[in-house]
């Protein structure tokens, strides 16, 4: 396993009320880091989504929080305002300064949203990722068949649970999900690309 | 301005044996770069991304219909992050020999064409639907092996950065091999402007399979993918495809080159132009 960093920041907070405090626990600031949202898909958690990776102190510097984050996709333009918001939450947990490592490797993989996540998604109405096999091959052709377009995919509709849907586009509101429609109750919904 | 090779080296080392020219005749340019060879190669890994997604950027508002101009800068997007993962490290790598080394913003908006070491394919312009998607498919066929390739470099941060790529290159290809599909096996009229496209981007895929010296030593330490071996299943690839979208493979034409040097067709200074006006004209603006 690698572990790189790739992006790392430091941020000098002093609330009033924290300058003598006692440093937090390591649990407390853990909850109120899990707290925070993905801006995207605001039911899903940094916990849930599987980004946040962990939570230290840094072994130099009794005061610096060391917080491990590793991002969806290279691209999510929500990557800046998730390490925003970790730091507002640790540093009004009482984290005198924190440290925002951006870790590639390994890479993330929507194996790592939770089975609470799972749920929470289904819930909002966004399919949840199904299971990818990755395969050697560059592209699968017979997927791309014309004739066997229509039965390709197998995801069911995320509001009647119909498994009659199609594929409207493989990039969907944001980089992570999918565009589809259901061919039974004819509602779109947002498909969560397995990665 | 940039000038295209003379015509004549090209021919001679394209044609049977597709070498690439190790120009004896370096521009100022090019003696600027030299220095850590990781340095370049890792330039040439995300210099392609950045200016593709510069050109997929350039649909936002004018896609055929709404989901594909979305796909289109979503795709554009991930290649964007690709990027700025790629030119941070090379900003690291050349700090270790020309401190303190530029940043990705520096590296993006501050070099001229000449500097720049993307594949010509990815600086020729939009033109319609099917150029574009047909510029996609020649790229992501080439992109997305060779990012598998390159999860097995030795170095750490090029495999790391190569594994997350290839999960998103993975969405790439499948996009675009279907749109290869649809415009080749659908009228007449879209069959015949995507055979046009695939026609005449062709003379610029030949450069993806070669490896001047410096990258042959890189690919010697394991720290380079060898293109070469990239070559022939890219070809049975791209030919599946096309078969399928009953369009005809091109055949062994003269192969352009110059992208890796530094030697660009004329459009990369007009795309240039346009992503670094911002930056150039108002030196550390924020937004």
């Amino acid at each position: 396993m690698v572990t790189m960093v790739v992006h790392e920041s430091q941020t000098r907070m002093h609330a009033a009320s924290s300058e003598s405090a006692p440093r937090p626990a390591l649990a407390a600031l853990w909850s109120a880091a899990a707290a925070v949202p993905d801006p995207e898909v605001p039911v899903l958690s940094v916990t849930d989504l599987g980004i946040l990776r962990g939570i230290e102190w840094d072994s130099h510097d009794p005061e610096l929080v060391a917080v491990t984050v590793t991002p969806t996709y290279s691209g999510c333009p929500a990557t800046e305002a998730i390490n925003a918001a970790l730091r507002q939450a640790l540093v009004a947990a009482g984290a005198q300064r924190v440290r925002i490592e951006t870790h590639l490797s390994p890479a993330w993989t929507t194996d790592w949203i939770t089975a609470d996540g799972r749920r929470k998604l289904a819930e909002f109405g966004i399919a949840p990722p199904a299971a990818r096999s990755p395969g050697a091959a560059i592209v699968d052709v017979s997927r791309l068949r014309r004739r066997e377009r229509a039965c390709a995919d197998t995801i069911p509709c995320s509001r009647c649970g119909s498994a009659r849907t199609e594929r409207l586009s493989q990039f969907g509101s944001t980089a992570c999900k999918a565009h589809y429609r259901c061919l039974h109750c004819l509602e779109p919904f947002d498909y969560f690309k397995p990665h | 301005m940039q000038l295209l090779p003379d015509p004549q080296k090209i021919d001679a080392a394209s044609t049977v044996e597709r070498k690439l020219i190790s120009d004896p005749a370096s521009s100022s340019v090019e003696r600027k770069l030299v220095g850590d060879p990781i340095f370049d190669y890792v330039l040439r890994l995300g210099d392609s991304p950045l200016i593709l997604a510069q050109r997929l950027g350039e649909w936002v508002g004018h896609g055929p219909i709404l989901e594909e101009d979305i796909a289109q800068t979503n795709v554009g997007l991930d290649l964007l992050g690709q990027a700025r993962l790629w030119l941070l490290y090379a900003g690291e790598v050349e700090a270790r020999c020309a401190p303190p080394g530029r940043s990705e913003d520096e590296l993006a908006f501050l070099r001229d064409s000449g500097e720049f070491r993307n594949l010509l394919l990815v600086e020729q312009p939009n033109g319609n639907f099917a150029d574009t998607m047909a510029r996609q498919f020649l790229f992501d066929a080439w992109h997305l092996p060779l990012l598998r390739a390159l999860a097995r470099s030795r170095d750490g941060r090029i495999a790391a950065i190569a594994v997350k790529a290839a999960k998103e290159a993975a969405y790439h290809i499948e996009r675009s091999a279907d749109w290869v599909i649809r415009l080749g096996d659908g009228t007449d009229k879209s069959h015949g402007k995507m055979q046009a496209a695939i026609d005449d981007l062709w003379m610029y895929t030949g450069e993806m399979f070669m490896a001047d010296p410096m990258e042959l030593a890189l690919i010697e330490a394991g720290i380079a993918a060898d293109v070469r071996a990239l070559e022939a299943p890219w070809r049975a690839h791209v030919e599946e495809v096309l078969a399928e979208a009953t369009l005809t493979m091109p055949g062994a034409s003269f192969m352009q080159q110059g992208g890796r040097r530094g030697v660009h067709t004329e459009h990369l200074g007009h795309l240039l132009s346009e992503m670094q006006v911002l930056a150039r004209s108002h030196p550390g603006a924020q937004w």
